[in-house]
């Protein structure tokens, strides 16, 4: 059944087939998309439409198959580049490639900037989206602060910035409720009636969505089930509605046992106490009261629904309900007892399920099962036998030996249902159960629901966006802004409003609500249209290298460093209180050395020569020793560096000249300290011998002391500080910056927005210098605060060249934030990065650099990444300019490695970051 | 007993969810195999390889013999250098030393003159100029001695001195940078492991979610600490026998039972300390950072890389507080002195104490943050 031959197509699929480990997401897709109409994805999670849809975008790499898009195949790296402008890609996720601390305006200015658009281009074009949105007055909120249908809102208009020939949205209205819904359907029909020419490819959940859309394609495990106008869809199966039709689709074993589901009336009486009780609850954050006096009082057994749009209130209250928040006024009363948050034997009576999946992604099906189990403390016996019941009841079988991180959003959402549900609770919290899950599987979740609180009396406290799923409730909540609107059986609601159908009565309620309140959209700017008054954006901008998008990633990443202040001030201040403690602390002078006198002669000499050590400002002198044992003893706990024991007729044999021999005992633990203690006492010795001792037949008659003359250069006065401070500032320039760019793509990977790079014409050299840009900044902030402490806080003269200084700085700092950008191209998870940074920065940078032993007196792996590492280098440059009076041709040689440096790490960074998901 | 279930449990989910990050497996892996190898060969202050050039205007025989006394392993052999080089050499750090003979110098010996030798030091390279300086001169002195005996082999002082290095008689270096090594990588595993598996926690979600059982915050607490704890001592144990003993060959004076003991209660404090530093910072990329401002000063100022006794008095008393200045003391006082609890228990005291600092610390602002979490 396909579309008429001459129709145009905006993507042929042929033999496609995607595989993530031993699941096959696509299983041979043959398919056509027309052109210039709204084509939607039908079908449960987990069936393919995400794979397709991020492939037809260019965001994953194809693994079998043939994918055209825009007349080009986008298997193809230059397709891609060529197609890229004219393609725009919404990930699944509310708001999931935005950035939540930049604003409104913020976010669309990026995406105008990605796409090469000038300052003038992209104002006109934000305020128009915004105009033709309705959210021009909430230009400057930060996105993260807005609702969930605003979010999506505002991520279509990233997606429509650059006037795409083909726009790709994931199941954008999944979690938004009906209100915002609606609008977002209205906007995507106004422009698609000002730029016909727009092909549209949405996937959705939302069957009575699909109904307005040009063409369908249904899915099922990987494979197309049926393609058509809804009309034909419906028709051939007989349906008079998407919901029906669709389930008639599936094939036979998945449908069995499908019917509509009845809700049995409950047994009206209300026993004991009420299961929930709330009274003038009420949760304010700062000046924003989150849940205004809110009450409410539910019957044990009864389904109590809470709908409302998102961010008005309903997760708030729940999380007060169960203690996780306490309230600001108000109480809530569980069975009868206050929630007080500390209480564990009340929690064992509930049941939670927050709205963003909470298990552990990195464990098994099984694996959270059995670790909710034991901690829910279920007898050993009955722990097997319950989940193989609950894995039963919730269909988990397939998925049981399966990470959770790699189940489809319904599956996940079924197994956090299980978790809960694990320990046989009175009282369900299920915070949006539903979100996401397609029709077939939300029914039989319910129908466990309906099971549950008929058969077993348990109570359950629910929230939806689903209107069917809000009929089912015994009662209902419509909430708005932190207060209850109503609260009554569904069918009385919507009498109430004299509405048809539940959906009407809740949207009218909220419209009612929205009237009184200017907190919500503005009225949407109806008369003009981007893309009539606006020239259609150039599209032949993708190739060749950008600095218009490169400084668009760094002015991004430039305001989220600057939003985080927290960040921001380690980094600062960071710098500055690390300097002092290893400028002050570390010291490599030896003092202090306990030493103790082990004199087995006690004359006049012996007592001399132990004067001779006491007397010097280097030694301490500790209690005598008195026998070989105490020695040994004292040495081994560590209180003395050294013993010097004097031999039994010392005094006689100097006098007359015969051979005799002190002992020094060091304790050897610790080399450096150990070797520098016996340059000590060798010293005293000499000293002693020449002046005491009377020269003997043979030995030189000069004095040898004065023969040799030092000259310690660079640093006359030979103070540690000197040798210690100009080194401390490479290293600190090298751990910071390189661990605030190591987060830098591992957390775009764990929060999406590395979409936007996947999806937009940004090259990867852009993204690297972009994101690296402003990272170097504040290194280089750093590098200038540092410098001007070691001259005025340490006293250390700047002697040479501070151009040369600024100079191997910049080529520096480049070094080691591309160092972090290797390690976070490199990793998956941020903590690795955090490690993985640690290992390569705090090792080769305070052992392997020179900081404490010069490179050239390293050997074997230390002395190769000596040679090699930056640090080494700005170390040789640093000391040169503070302590040597050194300028840029003296320093050619480490100028020359640092600069070799920067397009080494970037190849490496190149290769590590992939422009396409695998 | 509930108490201790909960705690085991959640600690099993710890050691799964670490065994599943392969990167950080390989990470952990190099920390306590290569990294400890390589710290071995860098510890700070021995002379080794000093780069060493001469200068020599004499041309006579003693000077010839002065100048092929420097041989490895302490100095490189000494390399001739004209006059014109001797300061551009110096400032590019090719040469630490660069000993000066003069002209007659030969002759002026054995004439019974004083004439100088100059020998120019960077002194930029700390380390090695103070005791590179005395060896040189040690060897100068020997040479024209030897010189002036007619070329005997240096006869005895009749006073003389004879230093024994205990513990390490050989002063191998190799030994002390190891232990170093596995020191500060045991320190920053720790923390990193248990900070960043809160912070995890926390930005998944997960940690609400473990906030409605039936389980305390002093529960996810112990649990942390006992797996992270326990992944850490196995590692070190391994590195210990098989890196530290069996490649790099070193002797462990002391009980091997003994120091894990110490280790395992210096985990406890820096664990603590890392689910400290987990609930100040509420982001990885804070964590992060903040977790290398309080490594870096706790691994370089616990003596293990400079000598303790070395800093400031204000400096050595705060670091009394530091696990890393007892767990320093402690290892090197076991591993190679073969102290035994007799000498050790004040550091394990003073651990403990820390510890329980930490941990008491840790929990109450653990317990702040839940409740004011949203």
């Amino acid at each position: 059944m396909n579309p008429e031959p001459t129709r145009k197509f905006v993507a042929r699929v042929e033999g496609l087939s995607q595989r993530y480990g031993r699941k096959l997401a696509l299983d041979s897709i043959t398919l056509n998309f027309p052109a210039d109409c709204m084509v939607g994805l039908l079908g449960p999670d987990g069936v393919g439409k995400s794979s397709l849809m991020s492939i037809i975008s260019g965001v994953r790499k194809i693994q079998t198959g043939k994918v055209e898009v825009l007349g080009g195949d986008i298997g193809l790296e230059s397709h891609r580049t060529a197609a890229c402008p004219r393609i725009a890609y919404m990930p699944q996720g509310l708001g999931k490639n935005l950035y939540m601390t930049l604003s409104v305006y913020e976010n669309l200015d990026f995406f105008g900037r990605l796409f090469g658009q000038d300052k003038a281009e992209r104002d006109r074009r934000i305020d128009e989206l915004l105009a033709s949105t309705g959210m021009s007055p909430f230009k400057q909120r930060p996105a993260g602060k807005l609702s969930g249908g605003m979010k999506q809102k505002l991520g279509l208009c990233c997606s429509l910035i650059h006037d795409p020939d083909l726009l790709i949205l994931d199941e954008p209205t999944t979690g938004v409720d009906p209100l915002s819904r609606r609008q977002f359907w209205d906007l995507i029909k106004r422009i698609r009636v000002q730029r016909p020419q727009m092909s549209v490819l949405v996937s959705t959940a939302y069957m009575d969505e699909a109904d307005g859309f040009d063409w369908l394609i249904a899915m099922d495990d990987g494979k197309v089930l049926a393609e058509g106008t809804p009309a034909e869809l419906k028709s051939r199966v007989g349906a008079d509605n998407l919901d029906a039709a669709f389930i008639r689709l599936l094939p036979e074993a998945k449908r069995q046992g499908h019917k509509a589901l009845v809700v049995p009336p409950r047994n009206v009486a209300m026993e004991g106490t009420p299961a929930i009780e709330a009274e003038g609850l009420t949760r304010r954050f700062g000046d924003f009261t989150a849940v205004d006096h809110v009450s409410f009082k539910i019957p044990k057994g009864e389904i109590f629904g809470f709908l409302g749009s998102n961010g008005c209130g309903k997760t708030t209250t729940m999380k007060m309900l169960t203690g996780l928040l306490p309230s600001t006024e108000g109480t809530a009363m569980m069975f009868g007892e206050k929630v007080t948050g500390k209480d564990l034997a009340t929690r064992k009576r509930i049941g939670f399920m927050s709205q963003a999946f909470s298990l552990y992604a990195e464990l098994t099906v099984r694996q959270n099962l059995v670790l909710h189990a034991r901690v829910f403390d279920l007898p050993k016996d009955k722990i097997e036998p319950r989940i193989n019941e609950l894995i039963k009841q919730f269909g988990l079988g397939n998925y049981i030996e399966d990470l959770a991180e790699s189940l489809p959003l319904g599956t996940r959402q079924r197994l956090s249902l299980a978790v809960a549900m694990i320990h046989k609770p009175e009282l369900l919290i299920l915070d949006e159960p539903t979100s996401g899950v397609d029709p077939v599987a939300r029914e039989s979740f319910w129908e466990l629901l309906i099971h549950l609180s008929r058969n077993d009396k348990v109570t359950i406290f629910v929230s939806t966006h689903f209107m069917n799923e809000a009929g089912w409730c015994d009662r209902i909540s419509l909430m708005h802004s932190g207060k209850v609107l109503a609260s009554d059986p569904p069918a009385k609601l919507v009498a109430n409003c004299g509405a048809k159908t539940l959906e009407e009565a809740f949207i009218s309620y909220l419209e009612k609500a929205a009237a009184a309140n200017a907190e919500t959209a503005a009225p949407v700017a109806e008369s003009k249209s981007p893309a009539q008054t606006a020239p259609e954006a150039p599209h032949a901008l993708a190739t060749g290298f950008s600095w218009r998008r490169l400084f668009g990633y760094a002015y991004r990443e430039a305001l989220e460093l600057k939003r985080d202040t927290i960040r921001l001030t380690f980094a600062l201040g960071g710098s500055v209180l690390m300097m002092l403690v290893l400028g002050f602390g570390i010291n490599l002078d030896v003092e202090d050395i306990a030493v103790s006198m082990f004199d087995n002669d006690n004359s006049p000499a012996s007592l001399r020569y132990a004067d001779n050590i006491a007397g010097s400002s280097y030694f301490v002198q500790k209690p005598p020793v008195t026998d070989p044992d105490a020695l040994e003893r004292r040495l081994r706990k560590g209180d003395l560096d050294v013993v010097v024991e004097i031999p039994p007729n010392f005094g006689k044999d100097v006098a007359r000249g015969a051979n005799t021999e002190i002992a020094a005992w060091v304790n050897g633990s610790m080399p450096s300290r150990a070797q520098s203690v016996a340059g000590y006492v060798q010293g005293l010795h000499s000293d002693f011998v020449a002046r005491t001792v009377p020269p003997s037949v043979g030995a030189p008659k000069v004095g040898i002391q004065p023969l040799l003359e030092m000259r310690y250069r660079c640093n006359q006065d030979f103070k540690s500080i000197y040798a210690m401070v100009p080194p401390t500032i490479p290293i600190i320039l090298v751990l910071i910056p390189a661990m605030l760019m190591a987060l830098g793509v591992v957390r775009e990977k764990e929060l999406g927005s590395i979409y936007n790079f996947y999806s937009t014409p940004v090259t990867r050299l852009e993204f690297i210098f972009g994101k690296q840009l402003p990272y170097a900044a504040v290194a280089m902030l750093n590098l200038v605060v540092l410098s001007v402490m070691a001259v005025t806080v340490f006293q250390v003269p700047l002697k040479g060249s501070v151009l040369a200084l600024i100079l191997g700085g910049f080529l520096y700092v480049i070094c080691t934030t591309s160092l972090g950008f290797v390690m976070s191209a490199f990793t998956s998870t941020q903590i690795a990065a955090i490690f993985g940074t640690a290992i390569a920065t705090i090792l080769p940078a305070t052992q392997f650099s020179g900081l404490t032993q010069p490179v050239s007196a390293l050997e074997g792996t230390g002395a190769i990444i000596g040679k090699i590492y930056p640090t080494a280098h700005f170390i040789t440059i640093s000391q040169g300019v503070f302590n040597k009076a050194l300028g840029f041709k003296d320093l050619i040689d480490p100028f020359l490695a640092l600069a070799v440096s920067i397009p080494i790490l970037t190849a490496i960074s190149w290769m590590l970051l992939k422009k396409q998901e695998s | 007993m509930k108490k201790l279930s909960n705690i085991f449990q959640l600690g099993i989910k710890e050691l799964l969810s670490l065994w599943r990050d392969p990167v950080m497996v390989i990470f952990i892996i190099y920390a306590f195999t290569f990294a400890v190898i390589s710290g071995s060969k860098a510890t700070s202050g021995d002379v080794k390889n000093a780069p060493i050039a001469i200068l020599d205007q004499d041309q006579s025989p003693l000077s010839q013999r002065i100048g092929n006394a420097f041989f490895p392993p302490r100095f490189k052999p000494a390399v001739p250098i004209q006059a014109d080089d001797v300061d551009p050499a110096l400032d590019a750090g090719t040469y630490t030393f660069v000993l000066d003979i003069p002209p007659n110098f030969a002759r002026d010996v054995q004439a019974g003159k004083q004439p100088k030798i100059q020998l120019n030091i960077d002194a930029t390279r700390m380390s090695q100029a103070f005791l590179g300086a005395s060896y040189t001169q040690t060897i100068v002195m020997d040479e024209i001695r030897a010189y002036l005996q007619g070329h005997k082999t240096q006869a005895k002082p009749p006073v003389d001195i004879v230093v024994r290095y205990k513990f390490n008689p050989t002063q191998t270096t190799v030994w002390f940078g190891a232990i170093v090594a596995l020191v500060n990588q045991i320190t920053m595993l720790a923390v990193i492991l248990t900070g960043a598996a809160l912070i995890r926690e926390r930005e998944h979600g997960t940690l609400e979610h473990l906030l409605v059982m039936p389980l305390t915050p002093f529960e996810i607490m112990m649990a942390k600490i006992w797996a992270n704890g326990l992944v850490v001592l196995v590692v070190t144990a391994l590195s210990l026998k098989g890196i530290v003993q069996g490649v790099l060959d070193m002797p462990i004076a002391g009980s091997v039972p003994l120091f894990l003991s110490g280790v395992a209660l210096h985990l406890f404090s820096v664990t603590a300390l890392g689910i400290l530093i987990g609930t100040v910072a509420r982001t990885m990329p804070q964590m992060g950072l903040l977790m290398i401002l309080v490594i870096i000063p706790l691994q370089m100022l616990s003596g293990g890389n400079t000598p303790y006794q070395s800093m400031p008095e204000a400096v050595q008393f705060i670091m009394k507080a530091a696990p890393t200045t007892h767990f320093v003391a402690f290892a090197q006082a076991i591993l190679f002195r073969g102290a035994g609890l007799e000498v050790v228990w004040p550091s394990y005291l003073a651990l403990f104490v820390i510890g329980c600092v930490f941990f008491a610390s840790a929990l109450a602002l653990l317990r702040k943050s839940l409740s004011a979490s949203a």
